[in-house]
């Protein structure tokens, strides 16, 4: 009886073992790149700064007061309006770059199934380059001598001796461009899936053009929609390069300003605040968005 | 392409008339090939056959998913060849049933309404008076995720009729569901299209549903019509082979030589009536003359309509009196099926019906005697 009990007990300990050395190595990941660092991050935000800005006693809330506009001169808008621009640009980028996958997504789909993973790849082709680069051939190609901006001048969007970039314009175009692999993706493959009977009976109950794609094939492609808002939206909220090389100082984002506290201008305690605040409104974002995501993949509230 | 000059308009509204009908996928042989027929106005008209030969083609073609390479379709007396399946008064319940998942019952049956630009009030009147009519109303507000077979199939109805279309197409609509259901359903289906006078046309592969439904029936294979009629014509009299196996079980044997009204055949000499036997239906058909038996025909008979009698007590002097054994017979409940050797080798397959079971049932190694009535035999092409 005992011999038996042992060795149920030696194959409790090997799957332990088993569960340890596959899920442990990815555990492991985890805990050491990002819950300590989130953790040091937390801590510094904590902190007083010194005068080259390194955390220093005593503790102190005055980063948090900093990130919500206050300091020794009083409040300041500053850091709203750079957060809602932050949000803008994403939500401009996020649009955009669902606007130009839909139609990218049904001529791939349209193509015969043999080369459309030839034609995905393109797709995904240039964001094996370095993403500094491809924002660098943006900067050229919206600058003051390129053909587009030639034809801002004539329609008077631009003066003459300006580029498009840097402003607000690059920094939605590059957003957009950088990440709309990320909105196509996902968005083919619930295309992919897509159930064509459905459409066959639209078009048989009256529907057609506009409203045919409306009712029978948009409701079908709500999840991947979705998942390509949450894949844009996000990294495009915090991105740091884009508005960095096409922004200038007209178009600062939140990933710069975090930047610029632990480079420029340093003040770690100011810029871990920035970061924890960054991370908690991304992380009310995604909870609100899973709420909404459930209610129309319900059936019941999707009034569409 | 030329088209022959347009018949009056002088179609009822929902009848339909195709000819000449050709569809050919890229690099295939016809799906449907040069069919002509006419369904008339209000009729249960169904299209039988196996999968491929063409009959969801067909469906198709005339609710306009598919267009016709060749041949004009009418519905009303209406050209279709212009127009697309969103303008065509024709609706359609479909095989996998296509009730949109982000939509309540309620709003899947609105949904041919809204999009005709139906208002509100009267668009809810018209959908609760169908659901009424299909006892779905308690359902209304479900999706259609939460309904069982049997209640989508009756909402992909209800969705189709409420617009009110001159023809309603449907595309083996009973085929997911269990056989109980189904036969609740096929005679549900049949009630409510005669209540709403609507031409239906009706896919399936299955002959029992068909002839359980239908006023008349189109036989297909290949492509090609076999045999149009009504139910009671392609069942008792099909035109050839194909017809005969597909409606039912059947005997059938080539005609080696004819003399008269005496066919020769495997069996030996088989005589054959030289009219088709007045039937009860309505209306009442009357005799009818047929071509005497020629080489190269097939004579068929079905079980059901073979006598079996006990060896010893067979009537004589009767012309189609073959002697043999029974071989096999399988109780089938309402009936028994004999496999019956005669005596010259050749096998038949007959049914009886146990309605006296004891005294009209034989087991295995019985001698009996089967009679082949020459008003039973028909005469169908290869």
């Amino acid at each position: 009886m005992s011999a038996a009990k042992t060795e149920v007990e030696y194959e409790a300990g090997r799957q332990r073992l088993r569960l340890l050395s596959t899920a442990g190595p990815g555990l492991g990941w985890i805990v050491l790149f990002l819950l300590v660092p989130s953790a040091v991050l937390l801590g510094i935000a904590f902190f007083s700064a010194d005068d080259y800005g390194a955390p220093v006693l005593p503790l102190s809330v005055q980063p948090f007061q900093q990130v919500a506009g206050f300091s020794l001169l009083g409040w300041d808008s500053g850091n709203i309006v750079i957060f809602l621009r932050s949000l803008q640009q994403a939500g401009i980028a996020t649009l955009v770059s669902a606007v130009l996958s839909y139609p990218l997504v049904f001529f791939i789909l349209s193509r015969p199934a043999s080369i459309r993973p030839l034609l995905l790849l393109f797709i995904v082709l240039p964001s094996w380059t370095n993403q500094v680069v491809r924002t660098y051939a943006w900067l050229e190609l919206l600058g003051p001598d390129a053909p587009v901006t030639w034809i801002a001048h004539h329609l008077g969007i631009v003066p003459p001796y300006l580029g498009l970039a840097p402003g607000s314009f690059a920094v939605t175009t590059g957003l957009a461009y950088n990440y709309l692999p990320y909105m196509i993706v996902p968005l083919y493959a619930s295309a992919e899936k897509l159930d064509w009977t459905l459409v066959e009976a639209g078009r048989d109950l009256y529907a057609s053009g506009v409203k045919l794609f409306w009712h029978t094939v948009f409701p079908q492609t709500v999840p991947g929609l979705l998942s390509g808002v949450i894949f844009v939206a996000i990294p495009a909220f915090g991105d740091y390069i884009v508005p960095q090389l096409l922004g200038g100082d007209k178009a600062l984002m939140i990933g710069s300003l975090i930047a610029n506290q632990f480079t420029e201008t340093p003040d770690w305690p100011y810029g871990a605040a920035l970061t924890i605040i960054m991370l908690v409104l991304t992380g009310l974002g995604l909870i609100g968005f899973r709420i909404l995501t459930k209610k129309i993949g319900g059936g019941e509230e999707a009034a569409i | 392409m030329t088209l022959p000059a347009a018949p009056p308009l002088t179609a009822a509204r929902g009848a339909i008339s195709l000819s000449g009908i050709t569809r050919i996928f890229a690099g295939h042989i016809p799906a449907v090939d040069h069919i002509d027929l006419d369904i008339h106005a209000g009729e249960f008209f169904t299209l039988l056959g196996p999968s491929g030969c063409g009959k969801t083609t067909l469906l198709r073609m005339i609710a306009g998913f598919e267009t016709p390479d060749a041949g004009r379709i009418l519905i009303s007396g209406r050209e279709m060849q212009e127009v697309p399946a969103f303008k065509r008064a024709v609706n359609t319940v479909f095989q996998s049933y296509a009730l949109f998942p982000h939509l309540n019952v309620e709003q899947n049956i609105g949904f041919g309404l809204k999009m005709q630009g139906v208002k509100t009030p009267e668009r809810k009147k018209r959908v609760d008076a169908i659901m009424e009519l299909m006892q779905i109303g308690q359902f209304a507000t479900r999706s259609a995720a939460q309904l069982s077979g049997g209640q989508r199939q009756r909402v992909a109805l209800a969705r189709a009729l409420v617009n009110e279309p001159e023809v309603v197409l449907l595309d083996e609509p009973l085929s997911a569901l269990d056989a109980k259901l189904r036969a609740e359903l096929q005679i549900e289906l049949l009630r409510m299209q005669k209540r709403l006078g609507m031409t239906f046309i009706f896919v399936t592969h299955d002959q029992h549903e068909a002839l359980v439904m239908s006023d008349r029936i189109a036989v297909m294979s290949k492509g090609k019509i076999q045999q149009v009629g009504p139910v009671l014509d392609v069942y008792e009299k099909p035109q050839n082979v194909f017809v005969a196996e597909f409606l039912g079980l059947s005997n059938i044997w080539p005609i080696l030589s004819a003399q008269g009204q005496t066919a020769q055949t495997a069996l030996g000499p088989l005589e054959v009536a030289d009219v088709h036997l007045a039937r009860l239906c309505a209306p009442p058909q009357a005799p009818e003359a047929v071509p005497p038996p020629t080489p190269g025909r097939l004579a068929m008979i079905r079980p059901e309509k073979i006598w079996i009698y006990n060896d010893a007590a067979a009537p004589t002097g009767r012309p189609n009196m073959f002697p043999g054994t029974i071989r096999e017979a399988i109780y089938m409940g309402a009936s028994t099926q004999y496999r019956i050797e005669l005596h010259c080798g050749q096998f038949v397959l007959a049914y009886d019906t146990n309605n006296q079971a004891a005294e009209r049932s034989w087991r295995p190694g019985e001698n009996v005697a089967v009679e082949l009535k020459p008003e039973n035999i028909m005469l169908v092409e290869p």
